[in-house]
């Protein structure tokens, strides 16, 4: 086997042992049951005059429900960038795990490509077993299911693997507390600087506006988190948040349009500039 | 005092003379981390199959050594060879073991499933696996713990299992960097048998070590390294040709024990006092001088010179 794949199949060996796959199962299935159980009762409250809510009214509340519960499950993946990702290397790197390792036919390329690769391997199996399981909840307990799910499963996937990216990056050069920290904070600072941008639109004032730009430059997580939110949009949100014009853009839990093609294009190679970093910082530390 | 490190004039060994050329071969390798000096033009060669001491006190320069010649560090200056290839060349590292200072190996992972993970990485054929992993087990004894995780392991068991996977392939050079630090005194035993037999079949051993009296049971030449310079090489008659005089001697405070100087570095244990390289016949003048200072003399006992007493005086000579 190539180290590339010895490195990766490393990493979701070790998750998997350390019963990281299994304690974040336990909790998506709390969850899941949890919030079909809240889903449900959308459908059979009553109003006040003893009405039940309309279809149009449940699918109103249960898309954006879904959408803060889905933010709560990229919130669970931004945590796992600071304890799983920002750790990853330095902590073998301090404890010494990684010399006998390194001292083999073994280029830290590979090593930093493999762990990269197991830690894609689990936001996969993490975003799409979750993103399935709600799903599936929510359709049971309201019958409303989002029109994009697959867009959504890549996005929140994507959101996710960035911020593990980063604190990959971090790992290479920053003790895993310091790394853990600074890629949460980024993670915030992102998302409040999308939110800023968004007022930017709202009040048509361009510096502001590119403040939001500049921030999914930096780290597109908040851009990926649109897209996600757009994707679980349905027609009658989007056709409300339209109707608001540009303020009613200034929502971080709204997206009125998909993430543009340049946005997009601008995540792949924002992906490979981090994993060259992060090749380059680690190739160029000494040990 | 031995020539300063087998001090080598060669130059680098050619392509073709790979399969015979040194162990180890080294040329001014000197390393800065920042303004502070690590290693200062260290030159040395380590024919094939050769146990090679490298002894040093703490911060000396020795795990930096075994660092740059194994391309986990680059050198600031100097040139070095492994078996006749350029250090940091990806495939001369299937020919060679390596025992880190700090062992730490997967907890979640059984000891088998460690050495497993190292064959893959070496690469060594998959058919091979089995055997040279029962085989490695089965030399440091933990062929009853194959199957327990690392995490259940004691310090000297992981420090075995970094032996066994050291051993793996059967490596032509091994570097062992403080083998023995957590062993009780059966491991440190049985890790100078894997030593001697590692020699026997022809590997080079390139052991780093605290503990004079393992290395000089198991070392066919020494290397003492100090503030990152070699002050001292050679074989052990070599370095331990001298004689150390140990007394037992009481009355005297330590203004008057400075006066014995002129008898060479002095060891003091309070009442014991080791002259680690003093001429027998010196023996009468030094009791002489001893009384003459007001001192009672209750034992006088030469030795040959130890390498610990060696290593001392070195020391002694070197600040």
């Amino acid at each position: 086997m190539p180290p590339v794949l010895v490195f990766a199949k490393l990493t979701v060996q070790e998750a998997s042992r350390r019963r990281l796959l299994i304690a974040l199962m336990i909790l998506t299935l709390i969850v899941v049951g949890i919030s079909a159980w809240g889903f449900n009762k959308i459908t059979t409250v009553p109003r006040s005059d003893g009405s039940l809510p309309s279809h149009t009214e449940v699918v109103l509340i249960s898309s954006q429900l879904l959408i803060f519960v889905v933010f709560m499950y990229s919130g669970v993946l931004a945590l796992s960038a600071a304890v799983v990702a920002a750790p990853l290397i330095s902590s073998e790197v301090e404890s010494g795990m990684l010399l006998s390792m390194l001292a083999r036919p073994v280029r830290r390329s590979e090593v930093v490509i493999g762990k990269w690769l197991g830690l894609a391997v689990l936001v996969a199996i993490y975003a799409v077993g979750s993103a399935a399981l709600e799903l599936a909840a929510v359709d049971w307990a309201t019958g409303y299911f989002p029109p994009h799910p697959v867009e959504l499963v890549v996005y929140v996937g994507l959101e996710g693997l960035a911020l593990l990216s980063l604190g990959l990056m971090l790992s290479t050069r920053f003790s895993g507390i310091t790394g853990g920290v600074i890629a949460l904070v980024a993670w915030l600072m992102a998302w409040i600087g999308g939110i800023v941008g968004d007022i930017g639109t709202g009040l048509q004032n361009q510096a502001v506006e590119s403040v939001g730009i500049i921030s999914r430059l930096f780290l597109p997580t908040d851009g990926l988190w649109r897209g996600a939110v757009n994707a679980m949009e349905p027609d009658v949100v989007l056709a409300q948040l339209r109707a608001a014009g540009t303020f009613g853009r200034a929502n971080p839990f709204a997206a009125l349009d998909p993430p543009p093609f340049a946005f997009l294009m601008w995540v792949v190679v924002w992906f490979s500039v981090m994993l060259g970093l992060s090749i380059w910082s680690f190739r160029t530390r000494e040990i | 005092m031995a020539e300063p490190a087998s001090v080598s004039t060669a130059a680098a060994p050619t392509q073709g003379a790979a399969a015979t050329a040194p162990a180890i071969h080294t040329v001014d390798l000197s390393k800065w981390f920042g303004h502070t000096i690590a290693l200062a033009g260290l030159s040395m060669t380590v024919p094939r199959g050769e146990v090679f001491g490298f002894l040093g006190p703490n911060g000396a320069g020795k795990t930096t050594s075994v660092k740059l010649l194994l391309g986990l560090i680059k050198p600031t200056s100097g040139e070095a060879w492994l078996l006749g290839e350029r250090i940091g060349d990806l495939r001369t590292r299937r020919r060679i073991g390596y025992m880190p200072e700090l062992f730490r190996y997967q907890a979640w992972l059984s000891a088998r499933e460690v050495l497993a993970l190292h064959c893959e990485l070496a690469p060594l054929p998959r058919s091979t696996w089995k055997e040279e992993i029962s085989t490695a087990l089965d030399t440091v004894g933990l062929s009853d713990r194959a199957g327990d995780r690392v995490a259940t392991f004691s310090k000297g068991m992981q420090q075995r299992l970094g032996l066994a996977a050291a051993l793996l392939g059967k490596p032509e050079l091994v570097f062992l960097d403080e083998p023995t630090s957590a062993l009780d005194p059966v491991g440190r035993h049985d890790v100078r048998e894997i030593i001697r037999e590692l020699s026997e079949r022809g590997t080079a051993v390139f052991l780093n070590s605290h503990l004079l009296s393992e290395v000089e049971q198991v070392c066919d030449r020494v290397a003492v390294v100090d503030h990152g310079r070699v002050i001292a090489a050679g074989t052990m008659d070599e370095l331990l040709s001298g004689t150390a005089v140990r007394v037992r001697v009481g009355g005297l405070d330590d203004g008057e024990k400075s006066k014995l100087a002129a008898f060479g570095p002095r060891d003091d244990e309070g009442e014991h006092l080791t002259f680690t390289k003093l001429d027998i016949e010196r023996v009468p003048e030094l009791v002489s001088a001893i009384v003459a200072l007001g001192g009672r003399v209750y034992e006088v006992a030469p030795r040959h010179q130890t390498l610990e007493d060696r290593f001392l005086q070195l020391l002694h000579e070197d600040t």
